[in-house]
């Protein structure tokens, strides 16, 4: 998403100043359009199960995060084509489909290695740093679970619950956020496990979130129907607190 | 609707036919979950939230438009406001479909679609779009505006109350409308949704009051 950012704004600068007459050869040189795809799980479909049944988990990875990167993929096509072409509205018109479908590669990437078998350490509470800094920020492992759920619980419509740090105030923080949004507290990231760079400065890969868990309905509905809650109370069993351990390490430094 | 000093207690209204009357476009497990849980979930979550409040006195639409308070929904009535909107919008989406719905629409309702959109066809294109483009939680409505049919699309809870068209119909796009049935299928939901459901039957009947109210 910052790559495609800055792609847009060199070319409506150029758009801007040369009347899009030569738009193309300015770009030639800078713009590589990728394609995305599907990144594979650590772990079968049905490995978290009984937390999270493997019909859930299939039908979440194939259709619903397949779906958001072929949007994602045709959006950032027609976004290069309308650039070529200096359509301005065109390239405003097409963000909030980058941002949905984008939003929604980025969240669902770090989702998955937010879960782990309970074989795998899955549900097993963080220990060092990260371990303490919920303590002191939340009084205990057990608030923290028990807020998290509560805020996760009480979202209205469709979005996500993060555990997130909030490296100005040094504090662990939990933050809901809409449809595909990001946690504020995640700042031009780079999908993880992709190579492409972002603008000077670029934070690298999702500063900020340790842990995410989406609320969207399709998340649970066919085990768990309209009862979000339980859902809430059983992911706990599968959440991968080592990656999260190992996100906050690496931010906190 | 009451007097000031007894609370509005909401009664959960049936659909207008049996749970299991739209099979197979959508089944009874649906109903049975999405009338049977979410709508009365909802109604039961604002009746204890209204018992002893002022949200009592007032009508369904003038606790809507309050709590919506021009896209800023006032924080003691969130909750509440979600509730209100969320009863209204079920309600009508129930009603906006019938057991061997979707056919054509006739008399002023068809004169109205093709003035504005050139054929019916192209309108269910535009409502469906609507639909499918509806990030995340929300609804599909045609509506009636200033002697015109108007495609619109609403997220989460918000109704057409707070807007300016009159609501003729509605779909639900919360994915719980349609998981059971479609899973991640949204495009075939809402087809079906218009070959088979919808009720035209309900549209002119609402374009009717629309059109008296407006006079």
């Amino acid at each position: 998403m910052a790559f495609c950012a800055l792609v847009s704004k060199k070319a409506l600068g150029s758009a801007l100043r040369s009347g899009a007459a030569d738009l193309g050869s300015g770009l030639c040189q800078i713009r590589r359009l990728q394609t995305f795809s599907l990144p594979d799980l650590s772990y079968d479909y049905g490995a978290l199960e009984p937390a999270i049944s493997g019909e859930i988990m299939k039908i979440h990875h194939q259709k619903h995060h397949q779906a958001y990167i072929t949007n994602y993929n045709k959006a950032l096509e027609q976004l290069d084509e309308a650039i070529q072409k200096g359509d301005t509205s065109k390239v405003v018109g097409l963000q909030s489909a980058i941002k949905f479908n984008g939003g929604g590669h980025i969240n669902h990437s770090i989702f998955w290695k937010n879960l782990a078998p309970t074989n795998e350490g899955g549900g097993e509470p963080p220990k060092g740093a990260l371990g303490w800094a919920i303590d002191a920020d939340f009084g205990s492992f057990e608030a923290l679970v028990q807020k998290m759920s509560s805020e996760g619980a009480a979202l209205q419509g469709s979005g996500w619950v993060w555990l997130a740090l909030d490296k100005e105030l040094k504090k662990v923080r939990i933050e809901t956020t809409a449809n595909q949004l990001q946690s504020s507290m995640s700042c031009c990231s780079t999908l993880p496990g992709e190579n492409f760079t972002g603008p000077p400065g670029d934070k690298g890969a999702t500063s900020g979130s340790l842990l995410g868990i989406d609320v969207w309905e399709h998340a649970y509905y066919l085990q768990y129907k309209n009862v979000r809650p339980d859902y809430l109370k059983n992911i706990w069993k599968v959440i991968n607190w080592k990656h999260a351990s190992d996100a906050f390490d690496g931010e906190a430094a | 609707m009451s007097s000031s000093s007894s609370p509005v207690q909401l009664e959960l209204k049936a659909p207008p036919y049996p749970l299991d009357a739209l099979e197979p476009y959508m089944s009874q497990k649906t109903l049975e979950f999405h009338w049977g849980k979410h709508h009365r979930g909802y109604v039961d979550n604002l009746n204890k939230q209204i018992v002893g409040t002022d949200l009592h006195g007032l009508t369904l639409e003038e606790i809507i438009v309050k709590s919506y308070n021009n896209g800023n929904p006032l924080p003691t009535f969130n909750n509440a406001a979600q509730a209100w909107f969320s009863i209204w919008n079920h309600d009508f989406f129930w009603s906006s479909m019938k057991p061997g719905g979707g056919g054509r629409p006739s008399g002023l309702v068809l004169e109205l679609i093709e003035r504005e959109f050139g054929s019916v066809e192209a309108l269910l294109n535009e409502f469906k779009q609507a639909a499918l483009t509806q990030f995340g939680s929300g609804w599909a409505w045609l509506g009636y505006k200033d002697g015109k049919i108007v495609v619109e699309k609403t997220a989460n809870a918000v109704n057409p109350l707070v807007a300016d068209y009159h609501p003729l119909l509605t779909v639900d796009v919360w994915e719980h409308a349609y998981y059971l049935d479609y899973q991640n299928r949204r495009p075939d939901f809402v087809s079906t949704f218009i070959e088979n459901l919808l009720s035209w039957d309900a549209v002119s009947e609402r374009l009717e009051e629309a059109i008296a109210k407006a006079a």
